[in-house]
């Protein structure tokens, strides 16, 4: 399913002297099945920008249109739109309440009034998606599990509506490094087996790299940059001068870089840096 | 929507009347409140109404952010309107049904509801002008004296102060588990009174259970820091009476004149 984004604009506390503008004339098209990551520093409007892609928030100005539908048009259904958008808020542990794991995941189908069969297959598969395992914890109380494990609940909460489109608001944040790669990986394999298309927000860097196909870069409510992860990490010292960084390897390349030797700025991780380095370094002693 | 709650809320500023004094503003909004029931005719809100909008003129407050204000209270208003117009036995202007229309009810009906709104806007006055480190000062120094008879004055104050700060906190929880929960296809808009109060588990068990962690966690940082109730602890900042004090005196004194003078007549 694919998001066409419109000169999209919205203001907090409009006409209030509280006003503040956190989305500001924004453009953009995400196609089906594309993995994006949305980077921006705190406050940049990435929270506002994906609530108003869900219908939570009516935009002030400008259109959204999913899979081709107006979202203000009025014949646009938003429970059939937040069934095909998935949202998962940051800290979605939050939003647990129910007295069994199996009924907090299976509260997103029921509301779609699905049959218990289809629930009970949906519970099991989004409980598998995200690497829980059903017999173990299906019958606890979500609020007896670990803070990675409640994340997991919570996520699969939202999978289980099967969204054609997901978004995750910052998913790993006050995870520990273990929990982080592995709800990533499931993510990525989500995006890659069921052609789910994908929004991560992040303000990250680090962790969007190895991840996306493409990154918009947002800065005080405005698209700053736009485009595939080698090209967007070009912008080094814009990126810098927002306060949001490139990779650790990027960094360490541009240094190397300006002490006379000529890497390509296309290198993304470790592995790839290392071999070029090398091959770098017997190169010149060849010389 | 619910962002819209404005009651208890502190809006900075650097008015004069930000400045008065808090003890001062505390016994003012008393005799305010008390000096509304004193007026039983509806030309005596004109007086009301000249001090009032005197005072939100110099506090530098939009007026539109104070009506916002009322407007999670509006139904009350309404509800307090209509019972009045309809219920007041006098002479009949319209007549359908059972319910009868009496001027007499329809002048009760603007006075009970311009004495609510005059209440509700001269309290949020209060909080809407005093920072809560200031309010929770200004009402433990006034509830000094009572601490001979036993009166926890110290916890109290504490007491009033985190929960005028909990406020906001608690409504942006609510607009975020709300959202989420929207997210997963809940509906908290329609259906019958029974599905709607259905409908508020998932909000409630998360909001409560969050209610408590921050409390524990407030208790817990407190502690932290060896904060010990009230004896021998000081201020950072000594409340002082000065010349504006007398000044806003002066002007609530006048106040209560003029409306003791417009009962004589």
């Amino acid at each position: 399913m694919s998001i066409k984004v419109e000169n999209l604009s919205y203001i907090y506390d409009e006409g209030m002297p509280f006003e503040t503008k956190a989305v500001d004339d924004i453009s953009f098209e995400i196609t089906s099945g594309e993995f994006v990551g949305l980077i921006g520093h705190t406050g940049s409007g990435k929270s506002t920008l994906i609530q108003t892609l869900n219908s939570l928030l009516k935009p002030s100005k400008g259109k959204i249109y999913i899979d081709g539908k107006d979202l203000s048009d009025k014949n646009t259904k938003k429970s059939e739109l937040r069934k095909n958008v998935g949202l998962v808020f940051q800290y979605p542990e939050y939003q647990l309440f129910e007295e069994t794991v199996y009924r907090d995941i299976a509260f997103g189908p029921k509301n779609l009034n699905l049959s218990k069969d289809l629930i009970d297959q949906r519970v099991r598969e989004s409980m598998a998606l995200v690497g829980l395992d059903f017999n173990l914890l299906s019958e606890l109380s979500p609020f007896e599990l670990s803070g990675g494990q409640k994340r997991r609940v919570a996520i699969a909460g939202v999978l289980a509506m099967n969204p054609k489109i997901l978004i995750l608001d910052e998913p790993t944040a006050g995870l520990d490094p273990m929990g982080r790669d592995e709800i990533l990986e499931q993510i990525k394999n989500l995006n890659k087996e069921k052609d789910v298309t994908v929004i991560l927000v992040s303000h990250s860097m680090e962790e969007v790299a190895n991840l996306v196909d493409r990154l918009i870069v947002l800065d005080q409510g405005k698209k700053m940059l736009d485009g595939c992860v080698r090209e967007v990490f070009k912008e080094y010292e814009l990126l810098k001068e927002v306060g949001l960084g490139v990779p650790q390897v990027m960094e360490l390349i541009f240094a190397l870089n300006q002490r006379g030797f000529n890497i390509p700025e296309t290198v993304l991780n470790v592995e790839e840096a290392k071999k070029i380095i090398l091959s770098h370094i017997r190169g010149d002693l060849d010389d | 929507m619910i962002r819209d709650i404005t009651i208890g809320q502190y809006y900075p500023s650097e008015s004069v009347i930000h400045k008065l004094d808090p003890r001062f503003k505390i016994i003012a909004g008393f005799i305010y409140m008390i000096s509304i029931f004193l007026v039983d005719q509806i030309p005596g809100y004109a007086i009301v109404l000249a001090f009032i909008g005197l005072t939100i003129g110099l506090s530098k407050i939009p007026l539109k952010y104070i009506i916002k204000g009322l407007k999670p209270i509006m139904m009350i208003i309404i509800f307090a309107f209509v019972i009045n117009v309809f219920f007041t036995p006098g002479k009949i202007l319209l007549e359908f049904w059972v319910l009868k229309v009496t001027r007499e009810g329809l002048y009760r009906g603007f006075f009970m509801a311009s004495r609510l709104i005059f209440l509700i806007v001269g309290t949020s006055l209060l909080t809407l002008t005093t920072s809560p480190i200031k309010l929770t000062d200004g009402i433990e120094r006034l509830l000094n004296p009572f601490k001979k008879i036993g009166l926890p004055a110290h916890e109290l104050a504490m007491m009033m102060t985190i929960s005028l700060r909990f406020i906001p906190t608690l409504l942006d929880e609510t607009d975020k588990i709300m959202k989420a929960q929207m997210a997963r296809g809940a509906d908290f808009e329609s259906g019958s009174i029974i599905r709607r109060a259905k409908s508020l588990i998932p909000l409630l068990v998360p909001l409560f259970i969050s209610a408590f962690q921050r409390a524990d966690d407030l208790a817990m940082a407190m502690e932290a820091r060896c904060y010990r109730g009230g004896d021998n602890r000081t201020a950072m900042k000594v409340l002082k009476y000065t010349k504006k004090d007398i000044y806003a005196s002066l002007f609530l004194i006048l106040y209560l004149a003029g409306l003791v003078l417009y009962k004589l007549m």
